[in-house]
């Protein structure tokens, strides 16, 4: 027999534990339909598909999408390579312990750095040097991913069996064809699993970039866009509802990211399960 | 009989602990040679020398010599030994992707990219390795999708495609079922009439079915090497007759 005194307890618990439960549930669900229902009504064509004109007081988002668009790329194509390449050479080759687990460490941290330090430093090593532009801000992007992606990529090639190395080995490949044909097709998914997160951070970031971006809103060619100022959609959902106080382009703008983000943490999922059942 | 492998005073050590302690053979060319004992006497670690796999091992240090065909296997290009000293593993470890990749891997790596000698390489060698009519219909499958008895083949057939002269096996029947087993003794038998083979067994009665020399190896030490039967019947040694008769291990 349980006491009376103890059934209240448990039940007392039970109800804490329910409205933690509501109020978490419940705020993340107010904050996901408020933003919707206010923004969404004001995505148009015309918003999506125009840049900003003075002349006609039109406001459209088409080149802080296309902004947003090019920083991801040049981002992810800089930081791949980067990022991969740190990562095999850490867990593959590497021979030094102590210096690796320095390494491990010092990206650790760095991924607890907050992003506005990030802008800071971008602002004097890159924007300092080549313009505030999407390129700086890209290459304040990659800084910051590069730990996403290299811990991923480690992970994954940590995950790889040894006796596919071994099996490779004893067959007269060299190391690089090792790694090349069989360790690296193996984590693919760490590396996807990196981009995806990397892809996330790119479009919620606003701090650095405003530091090394910049706010235009000019639709420019890819290499052109690179070597501009330009605000991402993060950027511009801020000056828009900041600067300008157009709350209405601001929700449409935030309606956008949400979903994106959404998607991706749906993909990132979704990669996660299809390379899992894969490795069974 | 012409010996393909000489071992003289090897000695190996894992850090501070020696695992090989002196070890001189012979291993003649065409035969099946058995290294049997109990586990933790070496068997794996000087089967892993004769093609360095140990040099993936951090830590290992070897002293003696090792000789394939007359030349030192420590002063010679080791995927170049690898190639002609090929090794089947006691867990079966295809890599995961088509069957045809897998056999194809090896002959790919040595730079042989003509489409219609890596089909008829592809073939022969399984072939060779007695799986061919199981998968000629699934080659564009993955390997994984196979049995453990067929995956072991596979990797036979995978380690014959480079054409190799001595083929190494770690327990090669330990993770299968008995009829898997016999097939792969029987593919060892007939492989013998080209290849070396060295194979590590648990099993005596494999040994004495399959091979025509055994070396015994204890606590890091070659007991005794000579003809199967010699060995079996009449052992020189009384640690040999002890483990043979089944007396400890
Ligand atoms: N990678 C290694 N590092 C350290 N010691 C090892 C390693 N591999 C094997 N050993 C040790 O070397 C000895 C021989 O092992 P092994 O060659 O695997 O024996 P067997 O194959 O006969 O069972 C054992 O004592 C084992 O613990
Ligand atoms: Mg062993």
């Amino acid at each position: 027999m349980i006491s009376r005194s103890r059934k209240l307890f448990l039940w007392t618990v039970r109800c804490l534990m329910g409205l933690a439960v509501a109020v978490t549930g419940g705020i993340t669900l107010f904050i996901v339909f408020y933003v919707l229902a206010q923004g969404l009504p004001n995505i148009t064509w015309e918003l999506l598909s125009t840049s900003p004109s003075y002349l006609s007081d039109r406001i459209g988002i088409l080149p802080d999408i296309l902004n947003t668009v090019y920083i991801i790329i040049a981002t992810l194509v800089i930081v791949l390579p980067l990022g991969v390449g740190a990562a095999v050479y850490l867990t593959e080759y590497a021979t030094n312990r102590r210096i690796v687990s320095v390494i491990e460490y010092a990206a650790e941290a760095l991924s607890g750095i907050p992003s506005i330090i990030y802008g800071l430093v971008g602002m004097l090593m890159f924007s300092n040097n080549i313009g505030t532009s999407l390129m700086a801000g890209a290459l304040t992007l990659v800084i910051m991913n590069l730990p996403t992606i290299m811990r991923n990529t480690q992970e994954s090639l940590k995950t790889v069996p040894q006796s596919y190395r071994e099996g490779a080995f004893g067959l007269g490949a060299g190391k690089w064809r090792v790694i090349r044909t069989v360790v690296l097709p193996n984590c693919v998914d760490g590396i996807v699993t990196g981009c995806i997160l990397s892809v996330g951070r790119i479009l919620g970031e606003s701090a650095a970039l405003l530091f090394t971006a910049g706010f235009a809103h000019m639709a420019n060619g890819f290499f052109e866009g690179l070597g501009s100022a330009g605000a991402t959609l993060t950027v511009a959902l801020y000056i828009y509802a900041k600067e300008q106080g157009e709350f209405e382009v601001a929700f449409a703008i935030a309606s956008i990211l949400m979903i994106l983000a959404m998607l991706i943490n749906l993909s990132a999922t979704l990669v996660t399960k299809k390379f899992q059942r894969r490795k069974k | 009989m012409n010996s393909i492998i000489t071992a003289q005073d090897l000695c190996l050590w894992y850090g501070q602990s020696q695992a090989l302690k002196n070890i001189n053979i012979q291993i003649p060319e065409r035969s099946i040679t058995a290294l049997i004992g109990p586990s933790g006497c070496g068997k794996s670690t000087f089967l892993k020398t004769l093609n360095r796999m140990n040099d993936l091992i951090n830590g290992v240090r070897i002293t003696g010599t090792v000789e394939y065909n007359g030349t030192d296997i420590f002063s010679q290009d080791v995927n170049q030994l690898r190639k002609e000293v090929g090794m089947v593993f006691q867990k079966p470890n295809p890599f995961p992707m088509s069957i045809y990749d897998n056999v194809a891997y090896g002959p790919r790596t040595h730079g042989i990219r003509n489409k219609a000698q890596l089909d008829e390489i592809v073939e022969r060698s399984l072939r060779d390795a007695a799986i061919w009519d199981e998968v000629k219909d699934r080659l564009k499958k993955n390997a994984l999708g196979l049995s453990g008895g067929q995956q072991q083949r596979l990797c036979i057939a995978r380690a014959l495609a480079v054409q190799p002269k001595v083929l190494l096996m770690d327990e090669p029947t330990s993770a299968l079922d008995p009829i898997s087993t016999l097939k792969i003794e029987e593919l060892a038998t007939n492989l013998k009439e080209t290849y070396t083979i060295v194979i590590v067994t648990h099993n005596m009665q494999q040994a004495l079915r399959i091979s025509d020399r055994t070396a015994f190896f204890l606590l890091g030490e070659l007991v005794e090497y000579g003809d199967t039967e010699q060995i079996f019947s009449q052992p020189a040694d009384k640690r040999t007759e002890d483990y043979v008769t089944g007396r400890f291990g």
